[in-house]
Formats: C-alpha cells, sequence, structure tokens
C-alpha cells in the first residue's frame, strides 16, 4: 500500500500560464498515475482554484498565440472525478476573500482551519506546498 | 505635480507588504501628485469584495485612480468588482509608460 | 509624434513566475505601437531567450507534443522581435552575460545579444521610460 499523504497547496497563479497547469497539482496528479495516494487541501490564495468559470483564451505575442491556456476549476474538477483525489478547500479562506460556496466546483470538500491538524492523523505523510 | 503608475502585483493575503504600497500611493497623492495604482496577478484578489477590498476603496476615496487588470480577473474568474475599483486592460500601462510617467512594479 | 523608446528590466526565470506572463503582454502591446523596445534580462531572465528549450508532451493532460503545445519562452521573445519589426520598431533584447554564462544558457535566440550591466545604463538614459520588473 502507498503511504497516503496529504498535501497543502497554497501557492496559486505562480506560473500557470506559462506551464499550462499548476505545477504541484500536475505533480500530484502525475504521482498518482505512478502509484502515489495522495489528498490535497486548497490553502490561501490556492482556493481561488475551485472558483467555476475562471480561465482567460491564452497569450499572444505577435503572431504567436498559446492554444491551450490553463483553466484551474477544470483541472481541479479533474482531480477530484477523474483521478479520485480528494480536495478540500479552507473554508475561512474562501470568506476571507469573499468567495461564496456555491461559486466552487462541485466535488470539493470545505474543511474549517480548526479541523486542518485533526485530519493530519489519517496520513502517514504531510506536506505543505 | 508628477504622475504615477503603481503595479501592484501581490495581495494581501500573503503579504503584509501590500499595505506599505497602498500607503505609498495614499502618500503620493497627499502631497500632490496624480496617481493610478494597476492591480495584476494575485494583486487583483482583493478587488472581488472582500472585508479586504475596503483599502482600496479608501484609497480610491483618497484620489487614486484604482484599477484591475481585466485578464488577470477573468483568469481568476472574478467578475463583480468591489467599489471604487475598475477593470482595465494592459494597455494602460503602456500608456503611462509612453507618457513618461513614473511607473513602479511591487 | 515620434517613435517612443521604453526600456523593460525582467529578473525571474522562465516556467517559474506570473511576472513573465505579465511582462510578454506588456512587451506585445509596445510593439504592436511599433515602439522601439529595450530589454535588459538580468538573473534568472537570462535564460527566457535561451534557444534550446524544446516543447514537451502533458501525459497528465493526456496529449501529445503537438496537442499539449507548450509555450516556450525563447518562441515568445522570437514572436515579439518578429512583431516589433512589422510595426516598424525594434527590440534590442540584451542577456546579462555573467548570468547567461553561470546558468550555462549561452546560445540565443537569433536578434537577442549578450550585454552587461553598462547596456542596461545605455537603455535608460537613452529611453522615455523605464520599468524594472523585479523577481521577489
Amino acid at each position: 500500500m502507498p503511504k497516503k499523504t496529504l498535501n497543502i497547496v497554497e501557492s496559486a497563479y505562480r506560473a500557470v500560464m506559462e506551464e499550462q497547469d499548476d505545477t504541484i497539482l500536475w505533480l500530484l496528479a502525475a504521482m498518482q498515475v505512478a502509484g502515489a495516494e495522495h489528498t490535497v487541501v486548497l490553502r490561501g490564495n490556492a482556493v481561488n482554484y475551485a472558483v467555476a468559470g475562471q480561465g482567460v483564451p491564452g497569450l499572444t505575442v505577435g503572431e504567436w498565440k498559446q492554444t491551450q491556456a490553463p483553466k484551474m476549476d477544470r483541472d481541479v474538477l479533474d482531480l477530484v472525478e477523474k483521478r479520485k483525489i480528494p480536495v478540500y478547500v479552507v473554508a475561512e479562506d474562501l470568506a476571507d476573500r469573499g468567495i461564496e460556496r456555491g461559486e466552487l466546483v462541485p466535488g470539493v470538500q470545505l474543511l474549517g482551519r480548526t479541523a486542518l491538524p485533526g485530519l493530519f492523523a489519517e496520513y502517514e505523510l504531510v506536506a505543505h506546498w | 505635480m508628477a504622475q504615477y503608475l503603481l503595479i501592484e502585483s501581490r495581495d494581501p493575503f500573503e503579504s503584509n507588504d501590500v499595505g506599505y504600497y497602498y500607503d505609498l500611493a495614499k502618500g503620493l497623492v497627499e502631497g500632490g501628485n496624480q496617481v493610478t495604482l494597476f492591480l495584476v496577478q494575485n494583486g487583483v484578489l482583493p478587488a472581488r469584495p472582500s472585508a479586504r477590498s475596503a483599502a482600496l476603496n479608501a484609497l480610491a476615496r483618497n484620489g487614486v485612480t484604482v484599477l484591475a487588470d481585466d485578464f488577470s480577473l477573468q483568469e481568476r474568474g472574478i467578475a463583480k468588482l468591489a467599489e471604487g475599483v475598475a477593470a482595465a486592460p494592459i494597455e494602460v500601462v503602456v500608456e503611462h509608460l509612453a507618457a513618461g510617467h513614473k511607473t513602479l512594479w511591487h | 509624434m515620434s517613435r517612443k523608446t521604453l526600456t523593460i528590466a525582467l529578473m525571474d526565470p522562465p516556467y517559474e513566475s506570473e511576472n513573465l506572463t505579465t511582462a510578454f503582454r506588456i512587451l506585445e502591446v509596445a510593439a504592436r505601437r511599433g515602439y522601439h523596445i529595450n530589454v535588459f534580462a538580468y538573473e534568472g531572465a537570462a535564460g527566457l531567450a535561451f534557444v534550446r528549450q524544446t516543447q514537451h508532451p502533458n501525459p497528465v493532460h493526456g496529449k501529445d507534443v503537438a496537442e499539449e503545445n507548450h509555450p516556450t519562452t525563447k518562441d515568445q521573445v522570437a514572436a515579439l522581435l518578429a512583431a516589433a519589426e512589422q510595426s516598424g520598431g525594434k527590440v534590442d533584447w540584451v542577456n546579462c552575460g555573467m548570468c547567461v554564462d553561470e546558468r550555462g544558457v549561452n546560445e540565443f535566440v537569433p536578434g537577442t545579444r549578450r550585454g552587461s550591466p553598462a547596456d542596461f545604463h545605455a537603455f535608460a538614459e537613452a529611453s522615455d521610460n523605464v520599468l524594472v520588473i523585479p523577481t521577489k
């Protein structure tokens, strides 16, 4: 059995346009394919990844056009639905940013800040990204 | 009187230093200058109405023109803006640069 | 109206910061307007024009190289140079020589060149305005 790993992700939108995804969520998805067992907690600014209806058409520089621009809500849905990676979103961080529960993609679970330590006991590894 | 463009790429949720930059904008206006604060990247996060957007509204009331990059807003799914904040294209930055306004990035 | 000259200093390495996405958006607007553009690529930004960057597939996205069409900064640099030329402007893109050496990224997109802080000084003196986009 793989080690159950809890990943707290807070970095947001750092390189998503250049990489066409979030490098941490990408890494976790790729590791899951290799047999890892991951859970994701979106906290801080990364809670915005769960907001439905985000994304730009792509970057344009002269004749050069980006054709596969990222959509982070789609990537969060992909984690939940296709890869069966549980995704929690810290409720207080949503509230601080004026984001309502109804704005989020389906399948993500709200988690209170005070519940986070309790979650740690269920995992063999905890990483803060 | 000088004209300034202050570009803010940081957000107040992760960086305490944003307050310094907002204060800088206010101080420049109080000194008789024209100031535009251009929010970009995660700097647009407080442009969504929340407790943190009050500081932007206060700057607007003090005479700072507060703009939020439309690309960064769309990228983050922010459609509704806090009072005192207007969406703007990146062309604004080039226009300020071309006009010779002192332009700073934070 | 005289053609404007703008200088932008970049510091972030490719593929690690949204600063570069915004920088290219600013540079693109300036190029379309036919402005003369000077870029001083310092520290990690010295790798932006490294010509050996290659696209890759993305197995997580389930896409091959063509489908993923991964953006490379060297392609964006080349496109910027072409766009400026098309509008009657020009780009003088300088890669900091010492930054390039320590990173081993000393093969550049044609039309960009190796330089030094003296170039940045000369750019600032000759420009209508300067924007420094620092790393953090």
